[in-house]
């Protein structure tokens, strides 16, 4: 008996960890659209503001503050405290408890199911109707990741969008004319552009399409064939859509010319993606996948790099697809126990939809501006690399990831997929899509089944 | 005469035997109050951080549970998943079970070998003991970011070193059939707590029993088997049972390598979730309950896990202590 009473205590520690996560959480919040806004007037009530975002480096910071600053001075008594460095972790433990701020931001669009589907941000609809905002303003991609199932509980504040990084010198070294537009001339480019060392591995690697490294990720290259990820029924796509099939059938083609094993040990001699020693810009790779961020770091890290940006190269069969890409961004939104949402409402709408704010966020953080009309203003600092992912953001054929109930769970499940494929360890690549699609079905079902407790 | 002591007999029942129950109710109630007063300390604690956290555990795996929202009663739901569709989970005990397997004996004989040349050394017993237990001190974090870096098959010198004498050095970190290899070998290098505790367990064997047997004639391997080891039994007992806990909960160490050896840092909007890399390997089934319960808003399916998990803890410790009578041998006669 002393013996399986030993054994029960030592597993009871194992069981702990995990309950002590628990908790059943907040149980007011079947009013999801918690406070209804006040009647609109011409000056607000004097309050102290918090805002939460997920900026950390100074710099961004100082960008922040400044175009708060500007929110202050059009809306005297009301003060602002911006608070940098805030995870989704510390966002979702605040709003289980604690003190939430009266506006907070997050990096991942991914989490707009949780945050608008639990009703922890409040749904800004009414707050929109009143002060005529149409979501209209925002491109179609933006617009579907700030909301889950009807709710509008975030609007988007600044994006990220996704092209091709390309070294000029190496490419008139090797002869050749401009960026790739499609995925053939991408795999003869990379070819083209590859140098070995006298051992044989890898020196420059002209394009490296291995997933799951730097900004690689088949969101962010998806859209290079035109995968969708959902169907009409909402279910998961990845199989019953060919395009997903020959994204990875060319993606491997050209990791089999590289060798599999070759380019992870190439990765593995590389610097950090957000550090001087990033790859494309101590030049060891020709052509590259990045976000429009990367302008910024260049112009601070590798000045003299002579580069150029364009969208990505799409399917041999499907060029009408060129100039578009994959888009996300941060979101922002007025958690559900704001102190004053009023408030909280008129410097949402100031950071997202004023123009002015738009541009200074955009010139500061050199991120994609999110409304139509902050794209074109003539006040963004000119710069034609950059200029390359406001036009690819505001193209039509640009998308986005669905927004789900579990978050990004269902890009990880392809994610793990694809890292077996391109390793070659998945024999059959039809059969393995159509078994990816039933895993995330099953787990979506899971995530949005049940019923309430009473 | 003979009625003094009657009459007094007869008083002493009368009134004063209820006041003396009461009396004794009062003392073994204030007995009682003093000993749970003295135990307070402990049964709060008891009660907010472990028998309340377990309750709902065990309530939250049949909920579906986002951390947001109340969470909604799904029944087996979450079970049913577990069992039948969940095809992460798998790969997830078989890593678990490839620790528990592989790691666990490895672990305690790696420091059971440590400690027996400790004792043998002659000279510099103090700094050898320092220097064998020093990497125990090592923040997890920092010592999976010194391994990594060590073991990076493009500029490691783990590699390097091999490469000088025409070896091809593996990809480590990054190769599925080496993840797990090169972690345990970060665990064995840190594995100093366990070594100094069998180190204690063996200066403590008496030494009259090595004496006997080596007038009985006994060699050095027959002495380790037949006193050291059967002496130092419930300290291998006790390695095992922590060996085989700490195997099943490995968390920090997997997540800190997957992520960087993976070689993607987070972006906005990128899920850049790197666990189990490369291919899995590293999944380990508390990565996994993390992953479900804190990226996947769904703690409802992670306290399923976690059931799941003390379950099969609870069974492979009872497996252990049951079997360990065969072997374990108490210097007090008891087994």
């Amino acid at each position: 008996m002393r013996r399986t009473t030993t054994a029960l205590a030592a597993a009871l520690f194992l069981a702990v960890g995990v309950g002590a996560c628990g908790g059943t959480g907040d149980d007011d919040n079947s009013d999801k659209a918690a406070g209804a806004p006040a009647a609109k007037t011409g000056k607000l009530e004097p309050a102290d503001l918090t805002l939460w975002v997920g900026f950390s480096a100074p710099r961004e910071l100082r960008v922040f503050k400044g175009a708060v600053k500007e929110f202050e001075k059009l809306n005297p008594g009301v003060t602002v405290h911006v608070v940098g460095g805030i995870s989704d972790d510390k966002l979702i433990a605040a709003s289980r408890g604690g003190k939430t701020p009266d506006v907070a931001q997050s990096f991942s669009a991914d989490n707009s199911g949780a945050f608008c589907g639990s009703g922890a941000w409040i749904d800004l609809k009414p707050y929109m109707e009143r002060d005529g905002i149409s979501d209209e303003i925002f491109p179609p991609a933006p617009r579907s990741y700030t909301q889950f199932d009807g709710t509008r509980c975030a609007l988007p504040m600044l994006a990220d969008t996704f092209g091709l990084y390309y070294n000029e010198d190496m490419l008139k070294k090797a002869g050749l004319d401009g960026p790739p537009k499609t995925a053939s001339e991408l795999t003869e480019y990379a070819k083209k552009l590859t140098v070995k060392n006298p051992d044989g591995s890898l020196k420059v690697v002209g394009f490296n399409p291995v997933m799951g490294w730097y900004t690689n990720t088949p969101a962010s290259m998806g859209p290079m064939f035109g995968g969708t990820w959902v169907d009409d029924s909402g279910k998961s796509s990845l199989g019953s859509d060919p395009a997903w099939a020959k994204f990875l059938t060319w993606q491997k083609d050209l990791i089999d010319f590289y060798g599999y094993d070759n380019l992870v040990k190439f990765q593995a001699g590389l610097g950090d993606e957000y550090s001087a020693s990033n790859a494309f810009e101590k030049e060891r790779l020709a052509m590259h996948l990045d976000g429009e961020w990367r302008t910024a770091f260049i112009a601070d890290e590798a000045p003299d790099l002579n580069y150029g940006t364009a969208p990505l190269p799409v399917d041999d069969d499907n060029r009408d697809l060129y100039g578009g890409g994959y888009t996300t961004g941060n979101i922002a939104g007025i958690p559900k126990r704001a102190e004053h949402k009023d408030q909280a409402w008129a410097l949402l709408k100031f950071l997202t939809t004023d123009d002015r704010a738009m541009v200074m966020l955009s010139n500061g953080l050199r991120n994609v501006p999110t409304t139509e009309s902050s794209a074109k203003s003539p006040d963004l600092k000119p710069d034609p690399k950059f200029e390359t992912f406001v036009k690819i953001f505001s193209s039509d054929k640009t998308t986005t990831t669905p927004v789900t109930a579990a978050g990004s769970a269902y890009q990880e499940l392809f994610n793990g997929f694809v890292n077996k494929w391109q390793a070659g360890r998945v024999d059959d690549l039809q059969a393995g899509l159509d078994d990816i699609d039933k895993q995330i079905d099953a787990q979506l079902a899971n995530v949005e089944g049940g019923q309430d407790v009473p | 005469m003979s009625l003094a002591p009657a009459t007094d007999r007869q008083r002493r029942p009368s009134v004063p035997a209820d006041a003396r129950r009461r009396a004794r109710k009062k003392a073994q109630w204030r007995r009682r109050m003093t000993v749970l007063a003295f135990m307070s300390p402990w049964l709060v604690g008891f009660t907010a951080f472990f028998a309340y956290p377990l309750v709902s555990t065990v309530y939250l795996s049949f909920t579906h549970y986002d951390l947001l929202s109340p969470s909604r009663w799904i029944g087996l739901a979450n079970y049913e998943y577990l069992f039948s569709e969940d095809k992460q989970i798998w790969p997830a005990v078989y890593n678990t079970l490839w620790l528990v397997a592989i790691l666990v004996p490895l672990k305690v004989m790696f420091a059971f070998g440590v400690a027996l040349m400790l004792t043998r050394a002659r000279r510099g017993i103090g700094f050898f003991r320092t220097v064998f237990y020093l990497p125990a001190l090592a923040p997890p974090v920092a010592a999976t970011l010194g391994f990594v870096y060590l073991l990076n098959p493009a500029t490691g010198p783990v590699n390097g070193a091999l490469g000088l004498i025409g070896i091809e050095g593996p990809l480590w970190f990054n190769d599925p059939g080496w993840s797990k290899p090169a972690l345990s070998l970060l665990l064995l290098w840190g594995v100093g707590n366990t070594m100094i505790i069998f180190l204690a367990a063996l200066i403590d064997v008496p030494k009259q029993l090595y004496e006997s047997a080596e007038l009985d004639g006994a060699g050095a391997l027959r002495r380790l088997r037949w006193v050291t080891l059967p002496a130092i039994s419930p300290v291998i007992l006790f390695s095992v049972v922590i060996g085989t806990i700490e195997a099943l909960q490995l968390f920090t160490q997997a997540f800190v390598a997957s992520t960087i050896a993976a070689g993607s840092a987070s972006s906005a909007g990128d899920p850049s979730n790197d666990l189990g890399y490369p291919e899995d390997s590293t999944l380990f089934y508390p990565v996994l309950l993390f992953q479900q319960g804190f990226r996947f808003f769904n703690m409802g399916y992670a306290a399923a896990m976690a059931v799941l998990l003390f379950v099969v803890s609870f069974a492979i410790t009872l497996v252990i202590v049951r079997n360990s009578r065969r072997w374990v041998h108490y210097a007090g006669g008891g087994t």
